[in-house]
């Protein structure tokens, strides 16, 4: 198949050896894990256990308010200690509300559902289990599995791409998963193929495991394992960040273009991770939950990089004791990969569904320089895979002039980070942009606040007008009786309580 | 003279005629513009900007005499709407974003006088007489009014929290 070639991009050094060897190993059970109730996008999920009950492997513990959420389960088996606020895995270091359970050591599973064979299943049963199971993508973006399956109601899907690109340096979670459980992977897909394929007509779907060409193990290993299957292909794309973003990797695999602002599935292309593909392997074939992940632990400050299963709400300081300590006080500690990853105030964050990484960094590897004037060499232009002129963006967001930046296209970059990265004159391109985005979504807010106000100012007049026409009436029919209230007081005035709506509710 | 009495009389009705209609047709409200500066404000009559009301405000902003930064419900999305209504320039982020505030009650103190009940502009407080009344915060603008009627000092403004939903990157400081 041809590659169609993306503009912009960058040729980072991987620096994945050091963890890419070792095969994955599983962590001992921590002493307590924080299982943070929003892991996803999406309203987050309303407990449904108490302080102090005991819980089973895999039990639920949160419960999604709505389509758009998530379940969370139990890691392991053991006591709630806590519900409550508690750091999240998050630069800002607020608290996000949490589970607290007390391992007991036990394991014990809950009692799983009589395994089924999901490829008999209708498309309807399996997204409710995926759903049920907690799957949420484990790209990354953690948005939930079921909810992207279910768009192929409302858009033809013809091609299922799944992503293996994992073009992040220091990565390589999705590496080793696709070299050691390939099959899995496999099974994975074809029961996504069987949900997306259902009643439909005309050609059958094709999925292609997209991989890029520096992970030559993992291309070997799921081809082999999807050579029996003719609707699944691998496809090796070039090594080049950020091809493992979607709309890239969908321009990369089938030359289509995602419209700005427009999602995936418009275009009939839907995209899943390979961790993904293996949750829902689990929770179909297995009826087990999502309760542990590969992580990626790496970076210079650490004793010995290698992936590792974890169990979601692990303690990122657990994490780092059992890989065997640092080596020396990282520079920087980070959650995901080293260019979209984000800032950990310290270690003492839950691992979540999202987690690819973690990484120590040392200050050499950070290799940190004070910012210097824009020499407008252009070189962010020419990197960015977005099409976008970051210089004149970020030139406009420090004019104050947010709404210049939104016309050079601030709503179409993806975040990547190339550009700041680029940079030779090392300007945070990627901070200006993030607090341009966020500065724009909280004005929306505001401006949303204060409609709704004015719209209930304005039912306040109208009831304070009726109440006082009210009076009038009751004042001219009886007009012996006292007027008691002056024209004029309408704002201070008492309304009447007979009538006042919140006296009644 | 009879035909330039005609004439005059004639051309005089005629334009007569025409300035009665044009003045009917093109009519002008008072101040258009400070009418479209009320309808983007947030019309709960607060008073926060230092004037009796909205309309008050507006017009003063019309006149030029109160910044476009002047209301500090509306924040830095309406100053931002107000400049480019009025077409002058502003830099944002330069001015500071009062933080928004809203209301607390303070359960143990609150008597349940209904005051603030009655005079809150938007309808945010909840309560019936000596019962504990509630604030709904997605309501409340943070304009203070419950707090200046509050008997037991019961009410203050606090600033809102940040959550991870509101979070975002501060803006770099850089010196260049
Ligand atoms: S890469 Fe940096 S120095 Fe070059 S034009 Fe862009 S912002 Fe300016
Ligand atoms: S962060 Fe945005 S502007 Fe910078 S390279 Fe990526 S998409 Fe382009």
């Amino acid at each position: 198949m041809r590659i169609v070639h993306v503009r912009g991009g960058v040729r980072l050094n991987g620096r994945k050896r050091r963890a890419e060897r070792g095969r994955i190993t599983s962590l001992p059970i921590p002493a307590y894990l924080n299982v943070p109730l929003k892991q996803h996008i999406g309203a987050p999920a309303e407990p449904v256990v108490r302080v102090g009950e005991h819980v089973l492997k895999g039990q639920l513990l949160g419960r999604p308010p709505g389509p758009m959420s998530a379940p969370v389960h139990a890691p392991t088996s053991g006591r709630v200690i806590a519900i409550g606020a508690a750091p999240a895995p998050h630069p800002s270091g607020l608290d996000t509300p949490t589970i607290t359970v007390q391992s007991d050591g036990e394991e014990q599973w809950i009692e799983l559902a009589p395994p089924i064979d999901p490829l008999a299943l209708d498309a309807a049963a399996i997204e409710e289990r995926i759903a049920d199971a907690g799957v949420v993508g484990l790209g990354g973006a953690a948005f939930p599995a079921a909810v992207k399956l279910r768009l192929r109601t409302r858009h033809p899907i013809h091609t299922l791409i799944v992503n293996g690109a994992e073009c992040e340096p220091y990565l390589t979670c999705d590496d080793r998963l696709m070299q050691e459980r390939a099959e899995e992977i496999i099974d994975g897909v074809r029961i996504m193929l069987r949900a997306l394929e259902q009643d439909r007509s005309g050609p059958s779907i094709r999925a292609l495991i997209a991989i890029e060409n520096n992970k030559g193990d993992a291309l070997a290993a799921l081809k082999k394992a999807a050579s029996a299957h003719p609707g699944i292909a691998t496809i090796a794309v070039p090594t080049r960040y950020p091809m493992g973003s979607e709309k890239h990797l969908i321009r990369a695999v089938t030359g289509k273009e995602v419209p700005a602002r427009a999602l995936a599935p418009e275009i009939g292309v839907l995209v899943h991770n390979v961790g993904t593909a293996f949750a829902i392997h689990r929770a179909l074939r297995f009826g087990k939950p999502l309760i542990s992940r590969i992580v990626t632990l790496s970076g210079g400050a650490v004793a010995s990089p290698q992936n590792f299963e974890v169990l979601i709400g692990t303690p990122v300081s657990a994490l780092l004791r059992a890989a065997g300590g640092l080596r020396q006080p990282p520079a920087r500690l980070l959650m995901g990969g080293p260019m979209m990853g984000a800032m950990l105030p310290h270690a003492e964050v839950p691992i979540v569904k999202g987690t690819s990484g973690i990484l120590a960094l040392t200050s050499a590897e950070i290799a940190a320089r004070p910012a210097a004037p824009c020499i407008r060499c252009g070189t962010c232009v020419a990197v960015c895979p977005c099409g976008l002129v970051p210089v004149e963006m970020v030139s406009q967001i420090r004019g104050g002039r947010l709404e210049g930046a939104l016309r050079f296209g601030l709503l179409d970059c993806v975040g990547c980070g190339t550009c700041a990265y680029s940079c030779p004159s090392r300007i945070p391109l990627l901070q200006y942009l993030n607090f341009a985005k966020g500065e724009l979504t909280a004005r929306e807010r505001t401006k949303h606040k204060a409609e709704e106000a004015r719209r209930l100012a304005e039912r306040r007049r109208l009831r304070l007008a009726q109440q006082a026409e009210a009076r009038a009436a009751t004042a001219t029919a009886r007009p012996r009786q006292q007027h008691r209230h002056p024209e004029g007081s309408e704002a201070t005035g008492a309304p009447d309580r007979t009538t006042n709506p919140q006296v009644a509710a | 003279m009879f035909a330039a009495v005609f004439c005059l009389t004639l051309l005089g009705g005629a334009l007569g005629l025409l300035l009665a209609v044009a003045a009917q047709r093109l009519k002008v409200n008072d101040d258009p513009l400070a009418a479209e500066i009320e309808a983007l404000l947030p019309g709960s009559q607060c008073g926060q900007c230092g004037y009796p009301g909205c309309g008050a405000g507006a017009i003063a902003i019309a006149a030029g005499e109160a910044p476009v930064t002047l209301c500090p419900p509306g924040g830095r999305a309406l100053a931002q709407r107000l400049a480019s209504t009025l077409g002058i320039e502003l830099d944002l982020s330069q001015v500071a974003d009062g933080a928004p505030m809203v209301a607390v009650a303070r359960e143990d103190i609150c008597t349940g006088c209904t005051r603030c009940r009655k005079i809150c502009p938007t309808d945010a407080i909840l309560g019936a007489p000596r019962q504990l009344h509630a604030i709904i915060r997605d309501a409340c603008t943070g304009c203070g009014r419950c707090v200046e009627v509050c008997p037991t000092e019961s009410l203050a403004l606090h600033p809102v929290a940040v959550t991870l939903e509101t979070w975002y990157w501060p803006r770099p400081q850089l010196p260049i």
